[in-house]
């Protein structure tokens, strides 16, 4: 062919594409493939993870972490921050005091949701979190990110459906180990008092009770 | 200078008759932070020195401080354009270190994301090369439409577009859905037509040709001397793919060919993109057709899921190597028996491949050099990892 | 319809003829012009820059603008004010008197040329008896004014994006020139107006010599104006922005006013040098027509722009010395074939002569011509 056919050919190629962008409904080859984004959303998909949010049971003091700061230990670039809460005689509370995560340090890995034993954090599919201050406005306090675990259902599903019937069989499991635990305490109690402790400083802490599948 | 030695850096004597600039680190088309110190004699290149590093992150050290799962989300900012190949990449280096078996299953889905992964890689590169040779944007839409489409389906696999995070050792993290491997299969066949469409767009055109032909020519002997891999280096007429060199996970039984150019110009770097999209294809079909339901994970490899910090591979030390979309992608990696590795090295391709721009740019004009820096393929997370 | 704008320039002179003396008519008649002209100009310029961003966008599968004003109208009254609102900055090392002048010296020449376009039957503001002349010596002032803002920007991308602007100019003036003179051949005049009135019978372009002179004049104005796949003056990819990089705000929207109102002018001398001006079928005004044209070669100006890549510099000169410099030579001696032949030959051998000059000049210039190539496929 003639030099230059192969320009015209390109511009027969955007021609097409100017007036199918006219013609053509959404979906079609050629038409219009921009979503108009405040207006238009494109469908969540549910395992879509963006920053992490703590979840909840019921009302917000019902929060399913325990401060066990394992997500803290596994979080690549080091994000979150726990702390504990103690009572007032200085006996750690299974709750944290501070859990903060820096939103602008979190990359979005998804791993303290992986890692977390509890079930307590996970990601979440808000993602319009800009703020006109980037120190203070993005690092997330324990009350900015504790959510509901009805909002979990909201956003996941499948995934929440899942982990509430893994933790309602491990609470099921629980509830059985104890019934038997205080069937056997009940049991121990009839028989005689055990032996008088040791002198102080000598007892080993007190061990955990093991649950008795 | 013979053919295929490297050239020696050249101080150049400025006699007011050169002119000294700067491309970058800010600059339209140097594809990130990427400085080139360059001396012009009029429009035509004297000595260009590629300057990198104001993207170093650290990345090595960074990993050698974390468990070995903790560094997979870091391996997707390395070359964030296809986060699956890097994910591969470095599973493949620990499951060579521990001898993790991964199932057969995962090792499809693997095999699929890698291939899509090449496809979104090759077509938006294609897209960015013509930018640098002017074009206003429309290659590059064309072919984020395109990677739109996929990247849509990452993110309905893994969770994330760009960043996917989705390679475990010993398996993957999640299964994929039958509606998604239909989805696959729809965009693999859909393919083809927009290729086709793309090549008409711009193989034949003759500014492009103009443009691309008889430029920035790399010789087989020079590419192989400095180590260059990937399409750059099939482009210039060496037959070198990971896929079928080392026959890494299952890519022994997929048949596919390995395009190779003649000249190794930016027009050959190009075409040789389009043709292994074409390739990458064959081998996505194929996947798609042999793909049984099965295993993800490595049965071994699940309670450290839950607690990476427990996983101690033994003693030793490997390399995992991977054929990514922009060359040989390596992680060789040292255990000592502890969470962390005590060595972590990456070998990225774009790195390598960007040591030998000045070979490829001097006697040609200012033009033509960014040009070649954009057939050269790089993405700046990667060379200053 | 067909002389509302003659006649509203009749009233306005009317009423102002009541309370002014005789003698200051003719003024008062310049100055409407050229108030109109000057209102035309940036009003153009404005809607040009939508209808690009629109037409660009369409055909990458995008919207464009969408957000200001119903369909984006609004989009040009938006970003005026941006550009109005925003610093003006002056590099340390810049001459600020050249730094300042540039843009000023770059819109005046661009506004001068709407004086001789004929816009409509009887609409045109000076009706030069050396319309054409006119229009291709202001337009070559461009340069200077190019020249100006990359020297006293004292920026090396500038002075590259300069030189590039000056040689690319000067080239392609030769050949515009040549691509004309065919039409001033024939026509015998160089007044625009006679030109569109010459065209009464059959428009320039439906002859063999004017197809091809159209095409080189038009290609020769996209590359005076700067447009794509000729903006290496500018060219964003390589020299950041050629020699406005160092300019912002308002003086940076002068540029690309000239720009834009080259580009419109450019398509409207096509118009009346091959496409018959005004003339048309009389269902509409002759206005109507004249804007229709220009417009649809902005549409075309503007499909370059979305489809092809950038040339190279040397190739960019070797278009225009090597390619279309000969062939606008061979068109001259083309159009004299015409005018002197008669029946079937007056269009066939002057079609020979192009095709083949076409032929052997593409054989000619061999290293610009893409070689065919093969690949291997190794298991």
């Amino acid at each position: 062919m003639f030099y230059g056919y192969g320009i015209l050919q390109g511009m027969w190629v955007t021609l097409k594409q100017f007036f199918a962008s006219y013609f053509k409904k959404r979906g079609q080859d050629g038409a219009l493939f921009t979503v108009e984004y405040p207006e238009q959303r494109l469908p969540e998909k549910e395992r879509f993870r963006n920053f992490p949010f703590l979840i909840y049971d019921k009302e917000p003091e019902n929060l399913r972490c325990v401060a066990c700061d394992i997500c803290a230990k596994e979080c690549p670039p080091k994000c979150i921050y726990i702390v504990r809460e103690f009572d007032k005689d200085g006996k750690p509370l299974k709750r944290p005091a501070i859990f903060d995560i820096d939103f602008t340090v979190c990359m979005n890995c998804g791993i303290c949701e992986e890692a977390c034993p509890f079930e307590a954090i996970y990601m979440d599919h808000e993602f319009e979190i800009a703020s006109a201050e980037r120190n203070d406005d993005l690092l997330y306090h324990k009350d900015d990110l504790l959510k509901s675990n009805a909002y979990f259902h909201k956003i996941r599903p499948n995934d929440a459906t899942a982990v509430d019937a893994k933790l309602k069989e491990a609470e099921d499991k629980k509830k059985a180990a104890e019934a038997a635990a205080k069937a056997k305490a009940e049991a121990a109690a009839k028989a005689p008092p055990p032996p008088p402790p040791a002198a102080p400083g000598t007892t080993p802490p007190p061990q955990p009770p093991k649950p008795a599948v | 200078m013979n053919k295929g030695e490297i050239s020696p850096k050249n101080e150049v004597q400025h006699d007011g008759q050169t002119l000294e600039i700067n491309v970058g680190p800010q600059h339209p088309s140097t594809h990130g932070v990427f400085r080139m110190n360059m001396v012009l004699d009029g429009e035509t290149v004297v000595s260009l020195k590629p300057v990198m590093g104001y993207l170093h992150r650290n990345h090595e050290q960074i990993a050698e401080n974390m468990s070995y799962a903790a560094s997979m989300p870091y391996t997707d900012r390395l070359d964030y354009f296809n986060s699956m190949s890097n994910n591969f990449g470095w599973s493949l280096a620990v499951e060579k270190l521990a001898a993790i078996e991964v199932p057969e299953r995962a090792q499809y889905i693997r095999v699929i994301m890698a291939e899509l992964t090449r496809i979104v890689n090759h077509v938006s590169v294609i897209g960015f090369l013509l930018n640098d040779l002017g074009a206003f944007f429309t290659p590059v839409l064309y072919a984020f439409r395109e990677r739109e489409k996929i990247l849509d389906l990452f993110e309905e696999v893994s969770g994330a577009r760009m960043m996917c995070n989705y390679f475990r050792f010993g398996g993957i993290k999640y299964d994929v859905p039958q509606s998604v491997l239909e989805r696959i299969r729809e965009i693999v066949d859909k393919f083809p037509k927009f290729l086709d469409e793309f090549e008409t767009l711009l193989t034949k055109n003759e500014i492009l040709c103009m443009r691309c032909q008889n430029v920035g020519v790399l010789p087989a002997e020079l590419a192989v001397n400095a180590s260059i891999t990937g399409p750059m280096l099939r482009a210039s007429g060496v037959n070198y793919d990971i896929r079928k060199v080392d026959k890494y996970s299952i890519y022994d039984r997929f048949n596919f060919k390995v395009p190779l150019g003649k000249k190794g110009d930016v027009y050959d770097r190009y075409y040789v993109r389009v043709l292994e999209i074409r390739e990458s294809l064959k081998i996505l079909d194929q996947a798609l057709k042999e793909i049984k339901p099965g295993e993800i994970m490595n049965k071994k490899m699940v309670p450290f899921l839950k607690s990476p910090r427990n996983f101690k591979p033994p003693v030793g030390e490997a390399y995992g190597r991977v054929e990514a979309p922009k060359g040989e992608l390596g992680f060789y990696v040292v255990s000592d028996g502890t969470p962390q590795p005590w060595r972590y090295h990456v070998r990225a391709p774009s790195f390598i491949n960007l040591t030998i721009l000045e070979d490829l740019c001097l006697g040609h004009k200012l033009a033509d050099a960014i040009v070649i820096l954009g057939s050269v393929d790089i993405v700046l997370g990667e060379v200053d990892h | 319809m067909e002389s509302i704008f003659v006649n509203l320039k009749g009233a306005i002179l009317g009423v102002l003829g009541k309370f002014m003396p005789e003698w200051t008519m003719p003024i008062h008649s310049i100055m409407i012009s050229i108030t109109a002209i000057a209102v035309l100009g940036p009003a153009i310029m404005m809607y040009l820059t939508l209808m690009e961003r629109k037409v660009v966008g369409r055909m990458q599968n995008r919207i464009g603008p969408n957000r200001v004003g119903k369909w984006g109208l609004l989009q040009p009254l938006a970003d005026g004010v941006k550009m109005l609102t925003k610093e003006d900055i002056v590099p340390k090392g810049a001459d600020p008197v050249l730094h300042l002048l540039a843009p000023i010296l770059i819109v005046a020449p661009a506004l001068l040329l709407f004086a001789v376009l004929p816009f409509g039957k009887g609409m045109i503001a000076v009706d030069l008896n050396v319309g054409i002349l006119y229009f291709l010596a202001v337009s070559s002032t461009t340069t200077i004014a190019i020249f100006m803002a990359s020297w006293g920007s004292r920026n090396k991308y500038s002075i590259l994006g300069g030189m590039r602007a000056v040689a690319q100019m000067i080239s392609y003036e030769v050949p515009m020139v040549l691509s004309v003179v065919p039409v001033l051949l024939v026509v015998g005049s160089l007044s625009t107006r006679q030109i569109v009135e010459a065209q009464a019978s059959g428009w320039f372009v439906l002859t063999p010599w004017g197809f091809f002179g159209a095409v080189f004049f038009f290609l020769c104005t996209v590359a005076e104006c700067n447009r794509s796949p000729f903006d290496l003056p500018e060219a964003e990819s390589e020299i950041v922005a050629g020699f406005h990089t160092e300019y912002s705000g308002m003086k940076f929207a002068l540029f690309y006013m000239a720009e834009f109102m080259n580009c419109f002018s450019g398509a409207a001398l096509t118009t009346t040098l091959y496409f018959g001006g005004w003339q048309g079928p009389g269902f509409l005004p002759s206005w109507i027509w004249f804007f229709l044209k220009t417009y649809s070669f902005i549409f075309v100006m503007m499909w370059f722009r979305g489809t092809l890549p950038r040339l190279r510099v040397d190739q960019l000169m070797g278009l225009a010395w090597k390619f279309l410099l000969p062939l606008t030579l061979v068109n001259i001696l083309a159009a004299g074939l015409w005018y002197y032949l008669g029946g079937i030959l007056k269009f066939f051998i002057p079609l020979v002569l192009m095709a083949g000059s076409f032929t052997i000049l593409t054989w000619l210039n061999k290293p610009y011509v893409p070689e065919k190539r093969e690949y291997q496929f190794a298991d």
